[in-house]
């Protein structure tokens, strides 16, 4: 991406607001939550939505680091956050009887998004060779590829340890007292239900801190100078490779705490077009590119209100997903059309107030 | 053998299908130089056209499908006029999350006019099947149908290209859009020729796509478009004839590997060939080489 | 020992020679010029120089260490830091980060440094703030370093580039037409600031240019290109009176 980024200023001071501004409003809107729930007055609707809105908060703060700060689109973005669900929700089913509820869904969040973070190394060294427009198709082939692998996969577990097997649950030769953790298409059912608006929010907040601290230090623009300019990032000795393998990681490994977020959130977790395929990865997107690319707080807050606001409209429920088409269509066109930009530089307030533009 | 066979022609009746909608992702691709996500869209509109046209007002095949091609037409004009001519300059990432827009647009339309239930479509093949080895293999009409209109078209659009001033023009301005612009020819004009040639082409790889899949949804074009652009790299992106071959090269590894590997994986299976071709051979069978200049 | 000692370098795309027997070498805090008609080859020299182009013969010996051949991250390590003819600035971030990027390399601590703000965090980003400040000041660019690096004016973009390129602490600096655009003002200034590099920072400097003011006004040698091939070398008012070189530019 060439044009309007947010971009890290100069004075720390400034940058250093800024994010408190960030983390600030994540705290505000907790407490807000708690206490309309103290009082009483939260829908069972809204208190259901509170961990979908951590998730795709984190999704978005994710996406937006490979979108709008690595500057290359991921079309395949559920996909680790599908690795996530599954392998935590694998790892919480069996130590469930051998773990105290609160370390075990800890740990649940490390594999979860370590598991993403290895998915997104093995994605990432073959797909980040590629630019623009084939790397988009190549990351959208592998979210499909991992959504159509885990539901192949039946595993479960007995006294003699892990079977698997790639053809049906009884393949898998368990033992009486065995059970099926992973069932192919039906996915997995009884993941503790450990997920919880507290736990979301903390790892919103984690997320925040990874990613406003990443973009504003050395590696972070590193990252954007080969955004920006990848044959002058080489020529000042930036490995684009590994600053790209980099950030792509990061954001695989957030999706994946956003997919473990997921799955400690429902009883049964399959793994279907809906949730783990690209449509998702696409409304993902249209997070990021409302809540302005390259800004990670318009980002997470775009998340917020877009997956509040269905459930506030119920009736507009039909023309939902029509108008969020448009919007993305007219905000692209807006923000990036070259004529628009122009008319922007020409009429803008700050020019007219005579100041120039800072970065 | 013989069920070898039949898996064999039945992925060739599928590639074709991918063929058709190919042409029409790597025309755009070789013109514009843009990854056009809503062909796929385009194509399911032309299947919904067709379907009203035929089993709701009960109109003559051939009108129906004319009809299709009309609309289709003006409606990948129309898109090209108002999402993608605006952002001609704007880095590609832009174009690219704009086509996704309109795809999601074209299908949220479909959704709120035709409904989520899918609708049945009449194939509008009259060509009767073919049986051969005893009655053992049926090479069914539609598969021959689509076969051949691909073949043709193929051909048409070749001469098109080598042989008017339109299509020569097609080639300049995807060799060198300011170059062929100082030349005098009419850029924009040429863009959007591409654009309802490879419409009207969506709408009859619609037509065809539903005769021989009869299931019609709103998300109907958008697997087959996404594979049909793999298809379209698979032979390389630009390329015509490479197109063609990548359709039906991608017809017959998905068929057959849903026939002797795993149905659940075969979709994995057709991407994987995707990344495996891009990352040994980024430009596809036929592909040529383009390289930044420093 | 020279700093820089090239040796038949050459490179064909598809058959076509673009750069053939080139040979260079240059001293230590030497000036020197690569001039020649558009299309002579000189961009693909620098390209082959920088890594971003591998040679398909000769040697490139940088203070004596081999480098042909090498990826051009290495290259700019062992020490040879370029600009651009067609300004390639990291047009989002501001010009202080423009700089700082140049001191990337020189200027470590681990992204978990990064994330965490270890205390090495903030001394090395202080340490990194005040060296990118006081190059700035060299190419009178401190006002501006808050300023989106594309915002910046085209003269002071040029002079951007050249301070990224020195941030990297290079023994060898490549200027790819650095007066391209400017004004004859803006040249003379221009002028005084490479003069002021090679002196205060101990730079070799290879350059290439059309603007023959600059060329004869600051270059100790010169090395003519035409075709590929090295028409004329050697100093610069030798080079310039060369009857074959007046030929190569304006013709027979």
């Amino acid at each position: 991406m060439e044009k309007k980024h947010k971009t890290p200023a100069v004075s720390m001071n400034k940058t250093t607001v800024n994010n408190l501004i960030t983390y600030g409003i994540v705290i505000v809107a907790f407490v807000i939550v708690q206490i309309v729930n103290a009082t009483g007055n939260m829908s069972s609707l809204m208190t259901g939505l509170l961990v979908p809105i951590c998730i795709y908060a984190i999704m978005a703060i994710s996406l937006n680091l490979t979108v709008g700060i690595l500057g290359e689109l991921s079309l395949g973005h559920a996909g680790f956050m599908c690795v996530g669900a599954f392998t935590s929700s694998v790892f919480s089913l069996s130590t469930q009887d051998a773990l105290p509820a609160g370390i075990r869904f800890f740990l649940a969040i490390l594999v979860g998004a370590a598991a993403a973070a290895v998915a997104g190394i093995l994605v990432g060294i073959p797909v980040l060779r590629l630019r623009g427009d084939y790397l988009a198709i190549v990351t959208l082939a592998f979210g499909e590829i991992i959504k159509n692998v885990v539901n192949v996969i039946y595993l479960g577990k007995d006294e003699t340890g892990f079977h698997f097997s790639t053809k049906n649950a009884m393949d898998l030769n368990l033992s009486e007292n065995g059970m099926v953790i992973m069932n192919g298409p039906q996915g997995i059912t009884g993941t503790p239900k450990d997920a919880t608006f507290l736990a979301g929010t903390i790892l919103i907040l984690i997320s925040l801190v990874i990613v406003l601290n990443l973009i504003h230090s050395r590696t972070g623009r590193a990252i954007m100078s080969v955004r920006d300019n990848r044959i002058a990032a080489e020529s000042v000795g930036i490995n684009i490779t590994k600053y790209k393998l980099m950030a792509f990681t990061i954001s695989a490994a957030l999706a994946g705490t956003a997919g473990v977020l997921y799955s400690h959130n429902l009883s049964a977790l399959t793994a279907t077009q809906k949730n783990f395929g690209y449509n998702q990865s696409i409304m993902i997107l249209v997070y990021v590119v409302l809540g302005g690319i390259g800004n990670t707080r318009g980002s997470m807050i775009a998340a917020v209100i877009l997956t509040l606001l269905p459930e506030l409209l119920r009736g507009l429920d039909n023309y939902r997903m029509l108008i969020y088409a448009i919007v993305l269509i007219v905000m692209m066109l807006i923000n990036w059309s070259p004529k628009c930009i122009e008319f922007r530089k020409r009429h803008s307030l700050k020019r007219l107030l005579g100041k120039k533009e800072v970065a | 053998m013989i069920s070898f066979i039949s898996y064999f022609v039945n992925g060739l009746s599928l590639g074709s299908v991918y063929a058709l909608i190919a042409l029409g992702y790597t025309m755009v691709y070789g013109i514009a130089k843009m990854l056009n996500f809503a062909h796929g869209d385009v194509i399911m509109i032309g299947g919904y056209v067709v379907f009203t046209a035929v089993s709701t007002m009960g109109l003559p095949p051939a009108v129906g499908i004319l009809l299709a091609v009309i609309i289709c037409t003006v409606l990948g004009v129309t898109i090209e006029r108002v999402a993608y001519r605006p952002l001609r300059g704007a880095t590609p990432l832009a174009v690219l999350i704009t086509a996704i827009g309109v795809s999601y647009l074209l299908q949220n339309l479909a959704l709120l006019i035709f409904g989520s239930n899918p609708k049945s479509f009449t194939s509008v093949v009259t060509v009767p099947a073919l049986k051969l080895a005893e009655g053992k293999l049926t090479i069914s009409g539609e598969t021959i149908v689509t076969i051949i209109t691909c073949v043709i078209i193929m051909i048409a659009l070749s001469m098109f290209i080598k042989k008017t001033k339109a299509g020569q023009a097609m080639l300049a301005v995807s060799e060198d859009r300011g170059a062929a612009q100082l030349m005098g020819i009419n850029v924009d004009g040429t863009i959007a020729l591409t654009f309802a040639i490879g419409s009207a082409l969506a709408a009859i790889a619609g037509t065809l796509l539903c005769s021989a899949y009869p299931t019609l949804t709103p998300y109907t074009g958008s697997m087959p478009g996404i594979k049909a652009f793999v298809a379209a790299v698979f032979g390389g992106i630009g390329s015509i004839p490479g197109a063609f071959i990548g359709g039906l090269l991608l017809g017959v590894i998905e068929n057959l590997s849903k026939a002797y590997i795993s149905s659940q994986l075969s979709d994995a299976i057709v991407f994987g060939v995707l990344i495996v071709v891009l990352l040994v051979k980024p430009t596809g069978i036929l592909g040529r080489k383009i390289s930044e200049k420093v | 020992m020279a700093l820089l000692e090239v040796k038949n370098l050459g490179i064909s795309f598809g058959g076509l020679k673009a750069v053939d027997d080139f040979s260079i070498t240059i001293e230590k805090g030497q000036m020197y010029g690569l001039i020649g008609p558009n299309g002579a080859g000189k961009t693909t020299v620098f390209n082959l120089l920088t890594g971003v182009y591998k040679p398909n013969c000769g040697t490139i010996f940088l203070d004596g260490e081999n480098i042909t051949g090498k990826k051009n991250i290495e290259i700019n390590r062992a020490g040879i830091a370029r600009t651009f003819q067609n300004i390639r600035l990291f047009s989002e971030l501001s010009v202080l980060d423009n700089v700082k990027i140049g001191l990337h390399n020189g200027c470590p601590y681990s992204t978990l440094a990064g994330i965490l703000r270890l205390p090495k965090y903030f001394k090395v980003e202080k340490a990194m703030n005040e060296k990118a400040v006081e190059l700035l000041k060299v190419f009178d660019l401190d006002k501006e370093m808050d300023y989106k690096a594309s915002n910046l004016p085209y003269g002071k973009q040029r002079k951007l580039e050249i301070a990224r390129a020195l941030a990297t602490n290079p023994k060898l600096l490549l200027l790819d037409e650095p007066a391209a655009g400017m004004n004859p003002n803006e040249t003379a200034e221009l002028m005084k600031t490479i003069r002021f590099v090679r002196d205060n920072f101990d730079m070799t400097i290879l350059l290439i240019e059309h603007d023959m003011k600059l060329v004869s006004g600051i270059c100790e040698k010169l090395t003519v290109l035409n075709f590929g091939q090295v028409l004329a070398q050697g100093p610069t008012t030798e080079v310039l009176n060369n009857p074959e070189v007046i030929k190569a530019y304006l013709g027979e």
